[in-house]
């Protein structure tokens, strides 16, 4: 298999007595959708902000095109092409949709004519072509997370790291976006997504990681990782798997 | 482009002024404002268009001024020299305290209590210190010729702070439009967000800091020229700190006109209220910081944001009938 873009070699982090992320390790293929799965509080977040360099690994370290990364500032690595959005979304609240996405068209595009006909043309293909001179606090919730990954896509992203963009959507807005994401990917942008939609995750990724507590305790494709029993139990329960057997069985 | 066309022409309006044969003391009124205008705008690169809100920025006037007068007097540098260098020193000031405060990440009211600190540190040393002449202050010696940037006419001060004032318009207006500027008002609004789209924020705020220091240093130069006179509690006293923040929060922060607007209106409302109270010492006070309340109370974002917000709510039908249309 050719080198992934990403590549997580055993990495920790620690919060005080907490251990988040335990001694982890994942890779993300180049042009493929990769999700990252597991119950609340499995590290998920966390694991994201060791990669964007929001936080740096207690232990481990992190390759990104075959270098190594870890302990860059985010800035730069915003810079060799790695974008985030957040969970909870951080636009630029008093300003409108065009100057949000302005902030990181201009990361590639220094001048200002440049940088706003980017900006336009990404909200335009993420549908936001009709609010660009509106204020961002007064879009829906379904037009924030729009423009949360409109700012991502301005900076022209080589890997996009997806925070629960589907969270709080409709299933109407879902079918929405669900293409869109697939689009980015077709355009040859390697993702990474956080999702608990799990409809989302089985019908996007190709390959799926779970994380429970802090630990790796799966991966594979979609459709093996939701059989398997592990991953059944970290989200139902201790027994879960067995239990939901036996009335298979049944 | 529309915005430094609205530049020039409230510079040429400003300018013809002293051409209507107005009184000294308007004149002087004007200077005084205009200086005043020329520390907010400073202050508004920092704090109006990058959210840092400094309370110490009477590190930098005071500064420019000292630079200024210090070297005329102790070193016989030519005062155009000296104003220059000055400026430069309000900027290495500036550095100084931006290096030290981004880097080690203090934000909000740390911030401002930090830059508060370093302008009281300046002021006490510069009360003690010899080369500021201490305690007695730094005079310069009346030498009335353009080559010591001394005017015998009230109107060629005048015409250098409004040059000085428009120059820092420009500037402001130049940022605005660039991708500095757009990322400074990114870092304002939400930082996380900016570094995340490589925004390098404590880069942004620390070159802000220089440029918003220079500015205000530049009116101190100019204070030293007008007056002839500084001293610590003049320089650093936490006067000027307030005029600069609260010219451009009166006017609107974050916006081109603001200082300019918000100094015209705070020196306005002080001359008012002194000549409407007339001998009562102290009344005048209470007029005018009632008026301020009634300002923020009503137009929490300045006088040009109340503008904006009121030119919005009437553009308000227009914008639902399009949505209706859609």
């Amino acid at each position: 298999m050719a080198e992934p873009l990403l590549a997580v070699e055993r990495v920790s982090r620690r919060f005080g007595g907490l251990l988040a992320v335990n001694d982890v390790s994942l890779t993300a293929q180049e042009g493929r959708i990769t999700a990252l799965i597991g119950p609340n509080g499995a590290g998920k977040t966390t694991l994201f902000a060791l990669i964007s360099g929001f936080l740096r690994p207690s232990r481990g370290a992190i390759r990104y095109c075959g270098t190594d990364v870890t302990n860059e500032p985010p800035h730069r690595l915003a810079r060799r092409g790695i974008a985030r959005t957040f969970q909870v979304v951080q636009p630029f609240a008093e300003l409108t949709v065009r100057e949000n996405i302005l902030v990181g068209a201009h990361l590639r595009h220094p001048a200002r004519k440049a940088a706003i006909a980017s900006a336009e043309h990404v909200g335009r293909e993420l549908g936001l072509g009709a609010m660009l001179d509106q204020p961002a606090d007064t879009l829906t919730v379904a037009g924030r997370k729009r423009l949360e990954l409109a700012k991502a896509l301005a900076t022209e992203p080589k890997l996009l790291l997806l925070d629960e963009v589907l969270a709080g959507l409709n299933p109407s807005e879902i079918r929405d976006i669900v293409p869109v994401i697939r689009g980015l990917c077709w355009r040859g942008i390697t993702i990474v997504m956080i999702e608990h939609v799990m409809q989302a995750v089985m019908s996007l990724a190709e390959y799926v990681f779970v994380l429970a507590e802090g630990r790796l305790i799966a991966d594979g494709m979609p459709a093996q990782v939701a059989a398997n029993p592990t991953v059944v139990e970290a989200y139902l329960g201790h027994g879960a798997a067995s239990k939901l057997g036996g009335a298979r069985a049944n | 482009m529309k915005g430094l066309a609205a530049i020039l022409v409230v510079g040429a309006a400003l300018a013809v002024v002293p051409l209507l044969g107005v009184s000294n003391v308007t004149l002087n009124f004007l200077v005084v404002a205009l200086m005043t205008a020329l520390a907010g705008q400073g202050w508004n690169i920092l704090g109006g268009y990058g959210g840092q809100y400094s309370f110490g920025h009477a590190a930098f006037f005071g500064t420019g001024a000292y630079i200024t007068a210090v070297l005329q007097v102790r070193y016989g540098v030519n005062a155009w020299i000296a104003f220059g260098l000055g400026i430069a020193g309000g900027a290495l000031v500036a550095a100084i305290v931006g290096g030290l405060t981004f880097r080690s990440g203090l934000r909000g009211s740390y911030f401002a209590l930090v830059t508060l600190a370093f302008a009281e540190v300046l002021r006490i040393s510069a009360s003690v210190a010899p080369i500021t002449g201490a305690g007695v202050g730094t005079l310069v010696r009346l030498d009335l010729h353009v080559a010591a940037l001394q005017f015998h006419s009230r109107a060629a001060f005048y015409w250098t702070i409004l040059a000085q004032v428009v120059i820092a318009l420009i500037v402001t207006r130049l940022i605005e439009r660039s991708r500095f500027g757009v990322w400074l008002v990114a870092v304002r609004e939400n930082e996380d967000a900016a570094i995340a789209l490589g925004v390098n924020a404590t880069a942004i705020k620390f070159h802000a800091m220089v440029i918003s220091g220079a500015i205000t240093a530049s009116a101190g130069c100019f204070y030293v020229q007008y007056f002839l006179f500084i001293d610590s509690g003049l320089a650093y006293g936490t006067w000027i700190s307030i005029e600069a923040l609260l010219t451009p929060i009166i006017g609107g922060v974050g916006t081109v006109f603001g200082p300019l607007i918000g100094a015209l209106v705070v020196r306005g409302l002080g001359e008012g209220a002194q000549m409407m109270t007339g001998e009562a010492p102290g009344l005048d006070l209470v007029v005018y910081g009632c008026v301020l309340v009634l300002i923020i109370g009503f137009a929490p974002r300045g006088l040009m944001g109340g503008l904006a917000q009121w030119r919005s709510r009437l553009m308000r039908p227009a914008l639902f009938a399009k949505v209706d249309h859609g």
